[in-house]
């Protein structure tokens, strides 16, 4: 094949955009994710550019430019602000702390230490990424520039080689060459099932000729989960890079990115991202002059977590109830509009530039042996550092909880992480060590589904999550199968029952025969999927359902139907303040005598518990 | 808030103008019952017969079948604020439920019930709104509240009903 000649000199648009940066000064990062701007950070923004009118107070630099960036991650620390030049980042920024950063640091060069991140552990301060754990155990690759450029801004993209892959590939101008990279880095699907990204390309380029659609998933429906939001919020056009790539590898010349109706922000800035790249020719008729075209829409989901899976999800953007069908045929053949279609994850598109740029043998010097690359996790619970990580493949869970996520809050004891959400398992202590990659993950019975990680501690009840994962589920199941409408539905009852003392041993049988056939039973992921968090809690945790079922005890203390709330007779002054406090009348005694909680009346809210002046009363 | 609005007489030249917008193609009905109900706050019955009449490739059976489907539309009228107990694990864990229970209590929400009598207030749980590092969370018309308890929800409650008084 032969090269193209395009009329787009992407070096000296990247030198162009660099100069531009380097023009702005003393660069100060504000994050402007979703997480952020709950906590205030337009209103730090506003403040800042307030004060950086007068720029007469800088000594090394003759401006100031405030960039808001993307999602840094560390959600729970927001709002952020990072200084590159000066090499802090500040923690927890209010509008009223803008001045004294401004005062102190910026003009006078002393940082402003009570805003510096503490570390949990050491209890020290610590003065920027590179020190703060959380950051510096990280290799960050789908997510490098998420946080470090001005998300609105197509100039700042090209800055840190944003479509110079893309220009490569075009020059290049070998669809087979690309498919050829990208098998050989063993770039494997993010979104859950982990399937060979090359190789998803290569079937559906053998259908190359006629229309071809590419589909971005961007339906991150997985509670817990959040690296696909930060990704199209935080650098919009990485993702478009990554869907034109995979556009021209399989002859696709019309894509749809599907988001969830959940993520506003995503939304109004890939739509801004595209409008951006198709006024400089990166996107729409005739890429950078080549004879490569790619138009991109946006869809928005309406709510549904079906939807996640490729063939609903392709129902949904055709405009109908988003139910998954059998497959074959597979999209690769017969997908969107009944045209052949390419369907990969936000994550997975997300590496493809970086994959292009860097060579299939870097990325796959990074991971194991049969999981390549890096992974994002969303890292919640009850874990110090809450937040979005990226580690390579077969980083163990130890490393990220402990080491990144600076152990378990209120030094409570670690129990299980839950990991792939809904469809996922449960790991547990015998897990730290357990290099988390696609395989190593399956062989203990859970998955790396979309990397939801969501850290339990020794007060969190185990049956109480898999009842949680379960109502999701049955909640969620489309209803075509009839194994997963009605067997998640039976399962949610039985685990109802059993958190709420009413369970019976062989109710523990009937939940692992129901469990078989709702995954033997079932269509899609959802259903074949949806068993795995009682499955998994069952086999590490089965002495809690039993304590539950025999003992009629919760033993995290979570379950209320097993809380008993009692008032100590020796310790009872008979102050009257808890029978005043109740707000449902269920104590009764007479004053200055020792009271009585009525046990069928009591909604154990705890509101006379943490109200009794004697600490008399307790829960049993 | 002047009425509640179970009876909205629907004005076919805004849905024309929707459907317009929207190209009258039938891959495009979820982004423009998404529209109506922008225009609404939920799905009156005679919009959704109105599009599946006039649309082409549409009946209002199938209107009404994804209209159904997904749990962002509503069918029954939402308050003029619309509240969002996120309910995703991270938020579970974290105790989204006290908070949930807080606002039904001032609310004097029975159970089942989703709009408030007076109609300003509308309550539902969502999965997962993606921002699990600041859980539990709270959205209100579209404005997130991080880390909420149920004291704080109060006061924010508290907050919207002096404004709106």
């Amino acid at each position: 094949m032969e090269t193209t000649t395009l009329n787009i000199d992407i070096k000296s648009e990247q030198q162009k955009a660099q100069a531009e940066i380097k023009a702005q000064g003393l660069r100060v990062l504000v994050c402007a994710g979703t997480g952020c701007v709950a906590n205030g950070s337009l209103k730090v923004i506003e403040k800042f550019k307030e004060l950086g009118a007068d720029v007469s107070v800088l000594t090394d630099y003759d401006k100031m430019t405030i960039v808001p960036t993307g999602c840094h991650g560390f959600c729970e620390q927001g709002v952020l602000v990072v200084i590159p030049d000066k090499h802090v980042t500040y923690v927890k920024v209010k509008v009223d702390d803008v001045e004294e950063i401004y005062e102190s640091h910026i003009k006078n060069d002393k940082p402003v230490e009570r805003l510096l991140y503490v570390d949990p552990i050491t209890h020290e301060h610590v003065m920027d990424d590179e020190h703060i754990n959380f950051y510096a155990k990280q290799t960050r690759t789908a997510l490098a520039n998420c946080g470090n450029i001005n998300a609105e801004s197509i100039d700042e993209a090209i800055a840190v080689r944003g479509y110079e892959a893309l220009s490569n590939v075009l020059k290049q101008n070998d669809p087979e060459a690309v498919i050829a990279e990208i098998e050989k880095s063993g770039l494997r699907g993010r979104g859950g099932g982990g399937f060979p990204t090359g190789r998803k390309w290569r079937f559906t380029a053998a259908n190359r000729g006629g229309k071809s659609y590419i589909v971005c998933n961007g339906d991150e429906g997985d509670p817990g989960a959040f690296m696909d939001r930060s990704v199209m919020e935080g650098d919009p056009h990485k993702l478009l890079e990554g869907m034109a790539i995979a556009a021209f590898a399989i002859g696709a010349d019309e894509g749809y990115i599907y988001v969830r109706a959940e993520y506003p922000l995503a939304i109004k800035r890939l739509r801004k991202a595209i409008a951006d790249a198709e006024e400089r020719h990166y996107l729409g008729k005739n890429i950078m002059g080549s004879d490569f075209s790619l138009t991109i829409h946006i869809k928005e989901g309406a709510g549904a977590f079906v939807c996640g899976e490729e063939t609903a999800l392709m129902a949904s953007i055709e405009g109908e109830r988003g139910m998954p069908r059998p497959k074959p045929p597979f999209p690769a053949n017969k997908g969107l509009f009944g045209r052949p279609t390419l369907i990969n994850n936000v994550e997975t598109l997300a590496n493809v530039p970086v994959i292009m740029l860097k060579g299939a043998d870097w990325f796959a010097s990074l991971g194991t042996e049969t999981s390549k690359g890096t992974k994002t996790f969303a890292l919640t619970g009850e874990v110090n550092n809450t937040g979005l990580i990226e580690v390579p493949m077969g980083t163990t869970l130890r490393q990220i909880v402990f080491d990144i996520g600076g152990g378990i809050r209120g030094g409570k004891k670690f129990k299980a992480v839950q990991i792939g959400g809904p469809s996922g398992g449960c790991l547990t202590e015998e897990h730290l060590d357990l290099p988390m990659d696609y395989d190593s993950l399956i062989k203990a019975g859970a998955m790396v589904g979309s990397g939801g990680l969501v850290v339990m501690a020794e007060d969190t009840c185990i049956v109480e999550v898999a009842r949680f994962f379960m109502n999701f589920t049955q909640h969620e199941s489309c209803g075509k199968c009839v194994p997963c409408r009605e067997g998640t539905k039976n399962m949610l009852r039985i685990l109802e029952k059993i958190v709420a003392g009413k369970g019976e041993m062989k109710d523990l049988d009937t939940l692992e025969e129901l469990a078989q056939s709702v995954k033997e039973g079932s269509l899609c992921g959802l259903g074949k999927t949806a068993p795995n968090p009682v499955l998994s809690t069952l086999k590490y945790f089965r002495d809690e359902y039993i304590a539950h079922i025999k003992d009629k005890k919760c033993p995290a203390g979570v379950c209320t139907a097993m809380k008993k709330i009692v008032i100590v007779p020796e310790l009872c002054k008979g102050c009257t303040k808890c029978a005043r406090t109740c707000p449902v009348g269920a104590i009764d005694g007479v004053v200055k005598q020792p009271h009585h909680i009525n046990q069928e009346k009591c909604i154990k809210c705890e509101a006379c518990l943490t109200n009794c002046p004697f600490k008399a009363i307790v829960l049993e | 808030m002047s009425s509640t609005t179970n009876s909205h007489k629907i004005d076919t030249s805004k849905l024309d103008e929707i459907i317009k917008e929207y190209e009258g193609k039938k891959s495009n009905l979820i982004a423009i019952l998404q529209k109506v109900q922008e225009v609404y706050r939920y799905l009156p019955e005679d919009a959704m017969i109105y599009i599946g009449t006039k649309m082409e490739g549409l009946s209002p059976a199938t209107v009404f079948g994804v209209a159904t489907f997904y749990a962002q539309f509503s069918l029954e009228p939402k308050g003029k604020y619309e509240i969002k107990v996120c309910d995703g694990t991270a938020c579970h864990v974290r105790g989204s439920m006290p908070v949930l229970n807080a606002i039904k209590a001032r609310l004097d929400l029975k159970d089942g019930q989703l709009t408030t009598d007076d109609g300003l207030f509308s309550l539902e749980t969502v999965s997962c709104l993606g921002a699990c590092g600041l859980a539990p969370v709270v959205v209100i018309n579209g404005k997130v509240y991080p880390q909420m308890t149920s004291d704080a929800i109060k006061i924010v409650l508290d907050t919207l009903l002096k404004e709106d008084r």
